[in-house]
């Protein structure tokens, strides 16, 4: 005889930043079922675009998120370009690096943050601590490069709104270079630690056949052994006049999922000096001509996944619809089968493992299961979590 | 890859539009999607990324996008739904689950009914939404 | 109601919310516990339930879903309560103020102690609104 209690995690938790509900099924220990209701942070973008000219939509379309600031800006703005005929035929190559230069330098703070986030839900609250500290001279190349910490504004169609100025390129090198031992001992920290591979080896495991079904894309598919990455399948920016490699896992659990994003971050720095060396001098932005009629789309690759957009025009200056798919989409759908089977403790860390964008947090309002008399809210899930890794420490130091 | 399609579609494609070396557009007859998407899914294994539905004067109009990874391609298949005031057209759910939520998504946007879809209901719109009224569908006059 | 306000103010627990926001400005809040800034120090806290919170920070545009529950959220909280609103969106909607998933702003729904603009703002402007909070606080008695 097992009755189900319905565990909610979300909408509002103070750690998890965007609001979502997840309600876990769960049967004693385990979780059987998940239902995932999203919606509380629908603004109406696609809508909103609408009305906008289009070199208004990349300031709209910035703050559909705030973690993957450039990814939607630049996404849409190379559905732009499509309808001209490609990015390659418009942009100066001097644009070309400096696109590539904020959009690596995205994926390493986005991935800084994650971390931080992970090591905060499985108890390891100085990783949480060390990551975003180290999170910071990232935040401070942006600003010396944009003039803001987020929301950088900095795509346009035809090119970008901002240069590097010279002076700048030894400071930025530098940066790069201090964040290296972090990185490092980062790295140390998560694969050598008995403990971390206790907690995250073998959980949420997501087989490649279930991937495919799911469409999941990203770091949570690479990690499965699926070969995809937009920056090699279909090259924008200066992806293909630099030397760097896709990073793919086979195990498919979270273990996997943490060790492809730790990786990335390193080549994401090599990325960076190599534009930064090979940059030419020239044009930052290209004059464009008024946009014709037709449809364009745009693909990146977000930290989180493919980010995709797609545009239809009319011949005036405002966009018919824009479509917008961001990576999580498919991604937090495939919670579903990553989350079902495993234990309530780990529930916290599969769902945040495939780093959702919007975001689970936690809310205190509880369903009520009318037999049952537990109630748990997001916080004692995350206790729950946290207390797994305790014991798990003190039984591998007996 | 552009024959291989050319050849296991055959005469279902009704045009075929090359904008550009990697972006391939083809329409089909609403009632041959599923068969479609089974053939680019299953048997050519190309990757689903997502479906986009617009309101043009003429009809409602759901693209299909889909991506061969190896050579960067993406092909993206169109169905019109002509009429205008009982749109519906049969879900590609049950091929797979990836495309559960896009389809509830454009239900709620823009009414379009996807016949045999396991779970049709709201996504993103609040419970207290009213019936009736969808929010992408161009409003007369 | 002096002295619990007197008390509150030494070490300012916070409960965060967001209304349907785009992340930047939850992440900023965030970023004040972390190393650089560390609020901790000063004995301001994030906490898990609301039923602990001295202040509530809100960041996001309202929309549908979560205005009725912000209300829930702010009845549930123990008074004297303080309510902070963070980032653009929270204080005027900026750009998604015509969208129809977007109802009234903030402060017609609560009543609001402290705006703090900027998009996102910095977390050193955060610091500066809760000091001048604290000072407008104490001033009053």
């Amino acid at each position: 005889m097992s009755h189900k209690v319905i565990v909610p995690i979300g909408p509002y938790h103070p750690l998890l930043e965007e609001p979502e509900l997840f309600q876990l099924h769960v049967e004693g220990e385990k979780v059987v079922d998940i239902d995932i209701i999203i919606g509380y942070s629908h603004r109406g973008i696609e809508q909103l675009a609408e009305t906008k000219h289009l070199d208004q939509v990349p300031f709209l379309v910035e703050r559909i998120c705030g973690i993957c600031s450039s990814s939607h800006p630049y996404t849409y703005v190379l559905a732009v370009e499509d309808i001209l005929g490609g990015e390659y035929k418009i942009v100066p190559e001097r644009a070309l690096y400096i696109r590539t230069i904020i959009d690596e330098l995205q994926r390493i703070h986005s991935h800084l943050l994650w971390l931080g986030l992970a090591g905060h839900f499985i108890g390891y609250n100085t990783v949480w601590m060390w990551a975003w500290k180290y999170r910071e001279p990232v935040l401070d190349m942006f600003e010396m490069i944009t003039g803001n910490r987020n929301n950088y504004a900095m795509f346009k169609v035809g090119g970008v709104r901002r240069d590097i100025k010279d002076e700048d390129v030894p400071i930025l090198k530098k940066a790069l270079d201090d964040l290296l031992p972090a990185i490092d001992m980062f790295r140390g920290a998560v694969m050598d630690d008995p403990v971390i591979h206790a907690r995250l080896k073998g959980v949420g495991i997501l087989t490649k056949q279930q991937c495919i079904d799911w469409c999941v894309v990203g770091p949570t598919a690479r990690a499965s052994g699926i070969n995809i990455d937009v920056r090699r399948d279909e090259p924008y920016g200066a992806c293909d006049r630099i030397d760097w490699k896709v990073i793919i896992e086979k195990d498919g659990d979270i273990f996997a999922k943490t060790v492809i994003r730790i990786l990335e971050m390193y080549e994401s720095i090599r990325m960076i000096r190599q534009c930064l060396d090979k940059m030419p001098r020239g044009e930052i932005d290209a004059k464009v001509p008024d946009i014709p009629p037709g449809e364009g789309i745009g693909r990146v690759e977000a930290p989180r996944g493919e980010c995709f957009h797609y545009i239809k025009t009319d011949g005036t200056n405002r966009p018919v619809r824009l479509k917008v798919r961001a990576p999580s989409f498919m991604n937090v759908a495939s919670d579903k089968v990553g989350a079902v089977g495993g234990t309530i403790s780990d529930a916290t860390i599969t769902l945040a493992a495939v780093d959702p964008c919007y975001c689970c947090t936690e809310r205190v309002a509880v369903i009520n299961k009318p037999d049952n008399k537990k109630i748990l809210n997001g916080w004692d899930l995350i206790k729950l979590s946290q207390e797994k890794t305790r014991k798990l420490r003190e039984g591998l130091e007996k | 890859m552009k024959e291989n399609i050319k050849e296991s579609l055959g005469s279902r494609i009704l045009d075929w539009q090359e904008k550009s070396i990697r972006r391939i557009y083809f329409t089909v007859k609403k009632e041959e999607i599923v068969e479609t998407v089974k053939i680019l899914f299953k048997e050519l294994g190309l990757r689903f990324v997502t479906a986009s539905g617009t309101d043009t004067p003429q009809a409602f109009e759901i693209i299909y996008h889909f991506s061969f990874d190896k050579a960067g391609e993406f092909y993206s298949v169109r169905v019109l739904l002509e009429d205008k005031n009982n749109p519906q057209v049969d879900s590609i759910a049950p091929l797979f689950p990836g495309a559960e939520w896009i389809e509830r998504e454009i239900w709620e946007m823009l009414g379009i009914k996807f016949i045999g879809h396991p779970n049709l209901k709201r996504l993103l719109l609040a419970d207290d939404w009213p019936q009736g009224d969808y929010p992408l569908r161009h409003k007369e006059g | 109601m002096d002295l619990k306000t007197k008390a509150l103010l030494k070490s300012i627990w916070v409960f965060h919310v967001s209304a349907g926001s785009c992340n930047n400005c939850d992440i900023e809040i965030l970023d004040c516990l972390t190393p650089r800034f560390d609020l901790e120090r000063f004995g301001i806290q994030l906490v898990g339930s609301v039923r602990h919170a001295d202040a509530l920070l809100i960041t996001g545009a309202m929309n549908r879903k979560s205005a009725p529950r912000m209300k829930k959220i702010y009845a549930q909280a123990p008074k004297p309560c303080l309510v902070i609103a963070v980032g653009q969106c929270a204080l005027s909607q900026q750009m998604f103020r015509y969208s129809y998933n977007v109802c009234e702003p903030l402060d017609k729904i609560l009543p609001v102690d402290l705006y703090i603009p900027g998009c996102p703002p910095r977390p050193e402007a955060m610091i500066d609104g809760i000091v001048k909070l604290v000072n407008k606080m104490k001033g009053k008695k």
